[in-house]
């Protein structure tokens, strides 16, 4: 993994609501939104839910586990940073709680296919520990 | 007392602060919109409109997709109104226009912006730069990418069924001296063993993005007798949004085209086998497949079929972007959505020439923006 850390690419945008969610991520935790009023869980944080509209919302310690909807394998990125470690996946993770997020799938033994079941890997990208995912199946030293 | 052409029926305002310190713009609109939606005692899936206004340093394009993303709206009408101190009122008389010509019934128009100390260094401060880009997704390549591929893994659809979209637009495009690729025609193979870009996709399912313009004139069909105007009618038209970033998406095989192309073809009382010409939206192969399958004319997942079974040129029995598509002519930035507007104008008033299709008398046009996520469909109709 230690060429994904080297990589000099384009951190968070961190703003003041989401600084709970980017702590949280460096400390290998991934964190929901959970809205009071409706009960639903949200991904990426709002300031109100977008279910509802309510502004009761409070962090929660999601369970890293989450299903791999959809992934491509980037052979020219967008960003120029990307290129070392061109090709890469990334994928589409519809959390257990419900959300979706893009994330980084890290290589594993096999190809990645839609429906896979991924577990959160907290990884080093460009010198930050971003909430990556990786097939629940593998091992720890892939 | 005259009659009233909109009614204001709900109102809200933050408290104005001199500055604001960790704010966003979208978060702002967001808490303003709750209070106004409160003091209208509406529930929010009440709002089928929304007018904004630009949102510089934070969100500089999609800026409604992006709004309504954030709020967890689906409008069917959605808006930048720019005119600086008139925007505000400018909105109101834009909502009874949207509302009066059955675009949509309730339209939230909403401005605001924070005064935060330090201006942002690039563009793009906004969820999909914060939440997006960082784990290497960055561009419309990699979400039509993902379109695709939960195309395939739902619907078994293979990369030759979509590389036969490419081959058809690169194949009408030699009928249009004015397209990037007149010249250059490409066999199914040729799609095929081109580089793949981002998996599954292959460069030449991508537009090759060119510099060019395309402009319109509309007026009333009064105006266009009086004239004696080579006219083509405005039938129908719908438009919907849904998201911005892929991740947000209701569905990743069918857009919001779906809705717009119902509204579409009720508004004009005609159904999409009906059409002489498809004019659609084709930045990348994915998004013919899953507007051929929102539009009605083969069943979901069932393009591969479709395009198996017509003949797409302009003497075909289904003719699919005669000026090459996008694929084909190439995408003049925001230009590119215009060129089929401009394609079915020529078509159903005759002069298409050197690919002119026979009888013309409707064409379904479709314009799609950001992660399939902004729609508008139009059916237009041959002066009678």
């Amino acid at each position: 993994m230690s060429e994904l850390a080297d990589l000099k690419v384009p951190g968070p945008t961190e703003i003041e609501l989401t600084k709970p969610f980017w702590k949280a991520a460096a400390e290998g935790r991934l964190l929901v939104q959970r809205c009071e009023d409706c009960t639903k869980a949200i991904l990426y944080p709002r300031e109100i839910c977008p279910h509802c509209w309510s502004e009761k919302l409070t962090w929660e310690q999601a369970s890293g586990l989450g299903r791999l909807k959809s992934f491509s394998r980037v052979h020219k990125p967008g960003h120029p940073g990307w290129m070392p470690v061109s090709p890469y996946v990334v994928g589409l993770v519809e959390l257990d709680e419900g959300p979706t997020m893009l994330s980084h799938i890290l290589p594993g033994e096999c190809e990645p296919a839609v429906g896979d079941r991924l577990e959160l890997k907290p990884t080093n990208i460009g010198g930050r520990v971003l909430p990556a995912f990786q097939r629940k199946d593998q091992g720890e030293n892939v | 007392m005259t009659r009233s052409k909109a009614a204001l029926i709900g109102a809200a305002s933050l408290k104005p602060v001199r500055q604001t310190e960790g704010e966003t713009t979208l978060g702002m609109l967001a808490r303003v919109s709750a209070r106004a939606l409160a003091d209208a005692g509406l529930e929010k899936d009440a709002i089928d409109g929304l007018l904004v206004g630009p949102q510089v340093g934070e969100t500089p394009q999609h800026v409604p997709a992006t709004v309504s993303e954030y709020l967890g709206l689906q409008p069917a009408m959605a808006n930048v109104v720019d005119l600086g101190g008139a925007s505000g009122p400018g909105m109101i008389w834009r909502a009874a226009a949207a509302i009066s010509a059955g675009m949509c019934e309730t339209v939230l128009c909403v401005l605001g912006n924070h005064r935060n100390a330090e201006a942002p260094r690039s563009p793009n401060r906004n969820p999909i730069r914060e939440f997006d880009v960082p784990f290497g997704a960055s561009g419309a390549n990699i979400s039509y990418a993902l379109l695709m591929q939960a195309h395939m893994a739902k619907y078994g659809s293979t990369a030759e069924d979509f590389a036969l979209i490419a081959h058809w637009a690169r194949a009408n495009a030699q009928r249009n001296p004015n397209a990037i690729f007149h010249g250059k025609p490409a066999s199914v193979e040729d799609v095929l063993n081109s580089p793949i870009i981002a998996s599954p996709l292959h460069l030449y399912e991508i537009v090759m993005p060119v510099a060019g313009a395309e402009a319109v004139i509309v007026t009333s069909a009064k105006r266009a007798k009086e004239l004696g105007s080579r006219a083509v009618h405005l039938l129908g038209a719908g438009e919907k949004v849904t998201h911005r970033a892929v991740s947000q998406a209701p569905s990743l095989t069918s857009g919001p085209l779906k809705p717009s192309m119902e509204r579409a073809f009720a508004q004009a009382g005609v159904t999409a086998q009906d059409m002489s010409l498809l004019s659609l939206y084709d930045c990348y192969t994915i998004m013919v497949a899953a507007t051929i399958e929102d539009a009605g004319l083969c069943e979901p997942g069932g393009f591969g079929r479709f395009m198996r079974a017509h003949d797409f040129g302009p003497e075909g029995d289904m003719p699919l972007n005669t000026h090459g598509g996008q694929i084909g002519y190439g995408q003049p930035d925001l230009a590119g959505g215009m060129t089929h507007v401009v394609e079915a104008v020529h078509q159903l008033r005759g002069s298409a020439e050197g690919r002119q299709i026979n009888n013309p008398r409707l064409a379904l046009v479709t314009g799609n923006g950001a992660t399939m996520s902004e729609a508008v469909a139009l059916v237009l109709g041959a002066d009678e």
